[in-house]
């Protein structure tokens, strides 16, 4: 590849992106303005920009915000305290598996926002219903990462190490996690992502402390900029939580690596 | 007469500092019903050249013409075997389907594809085959239906890029009979690229060598060996075992050549145009 | 035990057959209203949803479903398919669509019930946007994975632009769009239950909310139960098309038992 090409190219992943970003806030600054989207419900880009700048320095962002990643936050426990270790459970012997498939199958389906009403019937309008809501729903992905890692260690590995007489948690140490590992940060990045999802629907529809009802209040009171901004900065949370994921994945991961690398010379 | 002309082809990839040459010029002429195998050493830029002359890659410079019509994208009358059969069969259609896509596309009706694509598969021995998969067939199979969907296009000039060299040597021996037995059925042109000296001797009327990159003709050698020609009796003829170690010389000295000019340059402190590029990015 | 299909059968039978039991006895005496006695609960099913609200709010509901699913499956494809092609489009719609897929689809419903009010084009439009996205990433993904020599193979053969993406970019790619058509099944239903529960009058769940709001405890798990119902026969019948129409992906992988 030439230096021009490679030039050109470079200067192209930056212009373009920028390019496609001016050409998104325009259109959200011009719709309303020209009435292409309804100017009263609909406010223009400067209107909502402003509205999310006086946010950020407003508690009731930071506050909603903490609510919203304190529920997120324990959920994911939740989900990780029974997902790995059930799946790794089913994905490691044929009678788990088949005991749990039906009933896993047909769990998964369901949409967990149906239970919303069950649990506001039985419990009112809780904060703990989004965490309930959340691991339920964040519990299925990780479960069958956790059943495919484990289902996926090389049989040959597994005979060797016994071979040479490794006892159980040696074998697991060795063989059995590094192998899972990948597909368990796999499964920790979709279920982080369904869980805060599914925490902030929690908090839209039942209306309890957090991202999700800020929008509601807004949306009640006709501060449609502001709900409009609280939207956007749930979306920038969500992406904010899934780069910081991505970021530790690649950092575990690249140890993992190295280590397997240093394992096989042991 | 002339059919397939190429003139002072070459081709370099990127420019400045980074360019590799992969073709520096080639010339050569195919007469209509000829069958000619280009031979050279690895990464000499065979499937560059083949590209080139299919009307995939535009040459740097140089022209290829077909029938006197200069090809500037894939012509009509010409269809390709491409090597790897496995990623140039669809998988999602049976073998009929994929021998009669290229003719669907060329609106033919239905009778007719269907007739062409049963003549084909006929004539490579996959009759019975013919609403299989490609997964389900063996390497062999899934190469001959490759055949087929070039036959049934009903070309003029067939080009096949190295077709037999992922097969086992027994599957290449039947292959490579069949070709022939093709190439008088349908009464078509061929220009086979391989790396086999044995195969290119066995089946050409005409043996073109190539040099290592940037690759130029060296030789052109004429196959006087009787036809039909026989995987026992060709191969035991001692003209056959003199062709065969002519072009095995040429080849391993174009080789050695090759190796020694790109270990110049990459001793040479200052080299103009350096093989920065390996070899195998332009095969 | 694991051998013999009837074991494996009688196996994957235990927990579901005991769970429900378990229900049963738990519930029977049952005087609270927190946990109606499942007898309650059937006897709800059998009058409400067998047949009376099938017409009244299942139609309407899947209706909506399918409506907004297959708009989202569409655009979702076609523009995923434009992208995918074009490595400059691609950079440049890349920054948008990262940001607009990270909002939680139900926060999509605010923006459509502000502006284009509480109708049923209104939910459709909410069912769409939202599921678009794992359809349009998947595609993306998959048109830029295409084989370039399947491409070759398509201008060797003289094959025009249309019939190159429909009968080879399309189907090259149609593996990942499944995986994506797939998560997006899920999104649509939830996005479908979450939109009815807000200013609906009928369907499954205006249905599910409305018995929560009476206090009517055995209709609300009935409720819960339909919509568990409709969305495993909404994936076995995804699932029931996908193995028929990707079996030559299967088979092409080598995991097909032939």
């Amino acid at each position: 590849m030439s230096a021009q090409v490679r030039r050109r190219l470079r200067t192209e992943a930056v212009v373009l992106p920028a390019l496609g970003v001016a050409v998104a806030v325009a259109a959200v600054e011009l719709a309303p303005r020209l009435g292409i989207l309804p100017r009263q419900s609909f406010p223009p880009f400067s209107e909502i920009f402003g509205a999310l700048a006086g946010l950020l320095g407003d508690s009731e962002l930071w506050g909603a915000v903490r609510d919203t990643l304190s529920s997120w936050a324990l959920s994911m426990v939740f989900a990780i305290l029974i997902a790995v270790p059930l799946g790794m459970a089913m994905g490691s012997s044929r009678v788990g598996a088949l005991l749990m498939r039906l009933t896993i199958d047909f769990l998964r389906p369901i949409p967990s926002v149906a239970l919303i009403p069950i649990l506001v019937l039985i419990y009112g309008t809780q904060p703990s219903i989004k965490v309930a809501l959340a691991t339920l729903g964040a519990t299925f992905p990780l479960l069958f990462q956790a059943m495919y890692g484990v289902a996926d260690v090389d049989p040959v590995a597994k005979d060797t190490a016994r071979a040479f007489g490794l006892g159980g948690w040696s074998r697991a140490r060795r063989i059995t996690f590094p192998s899972v590992v990948p597909y368990l940060t796999t499964g920790l990045r979709i279920s982080a992502s369904v869980a805060l999802i599914l925490v902030v629907t929690g908090e839209y529809v039942v209306g309890v402390a957090g991202l999700g009802r800020e929008v509601l209040i807004a949306q009640s009171g006709g501060a449609y900029d502001r709900m409009y901004a609280f939207i956007v900065a749930t979306g920038v949370l969500g992406l904010g939580v899934n780069l910081a994921l991505l970021a530790a994945e690649r950092r575990v991961l690249f140890w993992h690596a190295s280590q397997r690398g240093q394992g096989a010379d042991e | 007469m002339l059919m397939l002309d190429v003139s002072h082809l070459s081709k370099t990839y990127g420019s400045g500092s980074g360019a590799f040459t992969a073709i520096g010029d080639i010339s050569l002429s195919v007469v209509a019903g000829e069958l000619v195998c280009i031979v050279g050493p690895s990464g000499c830029g065979k499937t560059t050249m083949l590209r080139c002359l299919a009307g995939l890659l535009p040459p740097t410079s140089g022209a290829v013409s077909l029938d006197a019509q200069p090809v500037t994208r894939p012509p009509r009358q010409m269809a390709v075997v491409f090597q790897d059969y496995s990623r140039s069969l669809l998988p999602w259609l049976d073998v009929v389907g994929n021998v009669t896509l290229p003719l669907k596309a060329a609106g033919v009706r239905k009778p007719r594809r269907l007739a062409l694509a049963g003549d084909a598969l006929a004539a490579v021995g996959l009759a019975e085959h013919a609403h299989k998969y490609p997964w389900q067939l063996s390497g062999g199979m899934q190469q001959r239906a490759a055949i087929a969907r070039a036959l049934a296009y009903q070309p003029e000039i067939l080009l096949m890029d190295e077709p037999f060299a992922s097969v086992d040597a027994q599957t290449r021996a039947e292959l490579e009979d069949l070709l022939l037995d093709v190439w008088t059925r349908f009464d078509i042109t061929i220009l086979l690229v391989t790396h086999d000296i044995d195969e290119a001797v066995y089946l050409a009327d005409r043996v073109v060598l190539l040099s290592g990159a940037p690759a130029i003709v060296t030789e052109s050698l004429t196959v006087d060996l009787p036809r039909p020609r026989d995987q026992i009796a060709t191969k035991e003829m001692p003209e056959f075992a003199h062709l065969r170690a002519h072009v095995f010389a040429a080849v391993k000295a174009a080789g050695d050549q090759a190796r020694r000019d790109a270990a110049s340059e990459a001793s040479a402190p200052d080299a103009a145009a350096g093989v920065a590029v390996g070899p195998d990015a332009a095969a | 035990m694991t051998d013999s299909r009837a074991g494996r059968l009688v196996l994957q039978l235990v927990v579901p057959v005991a769970l429900v039991v378990i229900w049963w006895r738990t519930s029977s005496g049952s005087t609270s209203f927190f946990y109606p006695p499942l007898s309650e609960v059937i006897d709800s099913l059998r009058e409400d949803w067998l047949f009376a609200q099938i017409p009244t709010d299942l139609v309407p509901s899947l209706g909506r479903f399918s409506a907004g699913y297959l708009l989202a499956a569409a655009a979702g494809v076609g523009l995923g398919t434009l992208i995918g092609l074009s490595p400059r489009l691609r950079l440049a719609t890349q920054p948008v669509t990262e940001f607009l897929r990270a909002i939680p689809p139900p926060l999509l419903l605010p923006f459509a019930i502000v502006t284009f009010g509480l109708g049923n084009d209104s939910k459709i439009l909410v069912i769409a946007l939202g599921s678009m996205w794992p359809v349009l990433l998947n595609t993306i993904d998959g048109v830029r994975g295409v084989d370039p020599q399947l491409l070759d193979v398509a201008r060797s053969f003289q094959l025009g632009w249309r019939m190159r993406i429909a009968r080879i970019l399309l189907p090259a790619a149609s593996p990942k769009i499944t995986v994506g058509l797939r998560t997006a099944l899920s999104v649509a239903l939830i996005l479908m239950i979450i939109s009815e529960m807000q200013g609906s009058t009928n369907g499954l769940g205006f249905r599910v909310l409305k018995a929560q709001r009476s206090f009517d405890t055995a209709g609300t798990y009935a409720g819960v139960i339909v919509i568990g119902v409709v969305g495993l026969v909404v994936n076995l019948g995804f699932l029931a098309v996908e193995s028929r129409v990707m079996r030559w992906h299967r088979g092409a992988r080598g995991l097909l038992e032939l």
